[in-house]
């Protein structure tokens, strides 16, 4: 059954390098329909660009990246607007996209910011316009969902409704989902996939075939590897602190 | 009706309000005003290659603008300046050489005032054509692109992501730029066509909340410039560019006090 599941996008050893220094290298994975990939790693580990190179944001990349699909929702970790522009909620929900009204309620209202509609961008609180930018990337029905860091700012109670929403999507709606999260909670109980960066794949696996992991307890800490008794693979090197690869 | 060059000199001002309203939004918010400017600098250099080897004007204009758009990009990928520089360096250094290529001009008789800020006499029919014409052209494209453009106006990384090709609309928008140049200086003069895509729009922004309302604010700002600016040319016997632009000052100023007293409302 898993493998009649379609292919939405396929990374093949991708990777990135700005003025000469490499992001991230190296990287393979598969999204499928109604699966949720996700990348966890420390700060600057290269997640946000490897979900760009995913996008085909990056002009110039190594490796192949292969999208089997054009409906693609993206919700971005930062997203700079010039607040001097006049755009309410509405508009900014049919940015790439065209909605009835309908849709556009019905997305708000599952993010929980229905009530925002005719709202100036400008006028959110930072949690609010998270929601809205849920909202307006589920409200397309995409096949593709990519939500890098998609709750940061949100109150506690509505990133654990939010989560369970992005859960709920990929079912219902059957879309791929690749997600970069910080929450290893979230990440550990609703992911098919993941892949752990620092610069490169450090290890990867099914979080519930695979057990607690030796370099993913040195990149997190102990406490984290308690947080899921279940997560576990072997590890061939290590990282020194400026970065390099120490090979075991 | 058209042998009146005062109805002329106010169809052609209605066609540029037209244009520049919109388009005139896109280049406040994608912080393109010092680009214009410098489009319109090099546009005195178009001018005077058209003299020179005997073109259209407003081709002339249309193809240097586009070359110093070029150039641009070039010189942002060679050199670590600041965009500023490199703007200033080009609108400074083409007018320059512009007007050194006029010195050798001796033999044309040449109206370098009209050119730098309108002529209001000069509006031909053939002017009227290219205005109406072109700005049909530039607007009907302006609307098939409007989804895209917007969206790569906003957030670049999010447009392109879902698909919608920001490289591209971006270049179509800097060609559309360059072609309002060249259609518009001869009623606003170079000096003075950045005021027009820019004043109308900031007065529009002043008291409007959504992108649809400020273009069309931004087009009846322009309109109103052209009409109270021109009648005032004609009554005080002023240069038509100065007199719009300053019409359109003087609404924006308006507009000013209009958004102190809402934003005193809302309190």
């Amino acid at each position: 059954m898993e493998n009649k599941k379609k292919v939405l996008l396929k990374v093949e050893n991708v990777g990135v390098s700005m003025n000469d220094k490499s992001l991230v290298k190296g990287v393979s994975f598969e999204v499928k329909q109604g699966e949720i990939v996700t990348l966890i790693g420390p700060n600057g580990s290269g997640k946000s660009t490897t979900a760009k190179i995913a996008l085909g944001i990056y002009k110039k990349i190594d490796g192949k990246v292969k999208t089997y699909t054009n409906k693609i929702g993206y919700v971005p970790q930062k997203i700079s607007i010039d607040w001097t522009l006049p755009i309410r909620v509405s508009d900014f929900m049919t940015l790439t996209e065209e909605l009835t009204q309908d849709q556009i309620n019905i997305a708000l209202n599952l993010t929980g910011v229905e009530h925002l509609k005719n709202k100036s961008l400008s006028n959110l609180s930072g949690g609010e316009f998270q929601r809205v930018l849920i909202a307006r990337a589920i409200s397309k029905q995409p096949e593709l969902l990519v939500l890098d860091e998609p709750v940061q700012g949100v109150d506690f109670k509505g990133e654990i409704a939010l989560y369970e929403l992005i859960k709920k999507i990929s079912e219902k709606m059957k879309c791929g989902i690749l997600l970069i999260s910080h929450d290893l909670h979230v990440v550990m109980s609703a992911t098919d996939y993941v892949l752990c960066l620092n610069g490169h794949v450090c290890c990867s696996g099914t979080p519930h075939r695979v057990v607690q992991d030796s370099k993913y307890k040195e990149l997190f800490g102990d406490r984290a590897s308690n947080i899921l008794s279940l997560y576990e693979h072997k590890h061939d090197h290590t990282h020194s602190p400026d970065g390099t690869i120490d090979q075991k | 009706m058209l042998d009146d060059f005062f109805i002329r000199a106010l169809l052609a001002g209605i066609g540029i309000a037209l244009i520049t309203g919109p388009i005139g939004c896109f280049v406040i918010w994608r912080r393109l005003s010092f680009f214009a400017g410098t489009l319109a600098h090099s546009a005195l250099l178009g001018v005077t290659m058209a003299l020179v080897f005997e073109l259209n004007i407003a081709l002339s204009v249309f193809l240097i603008s586009a070359v110093i758009a070029i150039f641009l990009l070039q010189l942002q990928t060679k050199t670590n300046l600041p965009n500023d520089a490199l703007l200033g360096l080009l609108a400074h250094s083409s007018l320059a050489i512009g007007l050194v290529i006029i010195g050798f001009l001796t033999t044309i008789r040449f109206d370098v005032m009209g050119l730098l800020f309108g002529d209001i006499l000069a509006v031909s029919k053939n002017d009227l054509l290219l205005i109406w014409g072109g700005g049909l052209f530039i607007l009907i494209i302006l609307k098939i692109i409007w989804k895209p453009l917007f969206a790569s106006t906003i957030n670049y990384d999010l447009a392109k992501a879902e698909g919608m090709n920001p490289d591209r609309y971006n270049a179509i928008f800097t060609i559309l730029m360059a072609a309002i140049i060249a259609i518009s200086i001869k009623i606003v003069g170079l000096l003075l066509i950045t005021g027009m895509l820019i004043i109308p729009a900031a007065l529009a922004r002043n008291i409007s909340n959504n992108p649809i309302q400020m273009a069309l604010l931004s087009t009846i700002g322009g309109l109103l410039s052209i009409l109270i600016g021109l009648f005032s040319s004609l009554e005080f016997n002023t240069a038509s560019g100065p007199s719009i632009i300053t019409a359109a000052l003087l609404l924006f100023l308006i507009s000013l006090i209009k958004t102190k007293k809402f934003s005193e409302l809302k309190k």
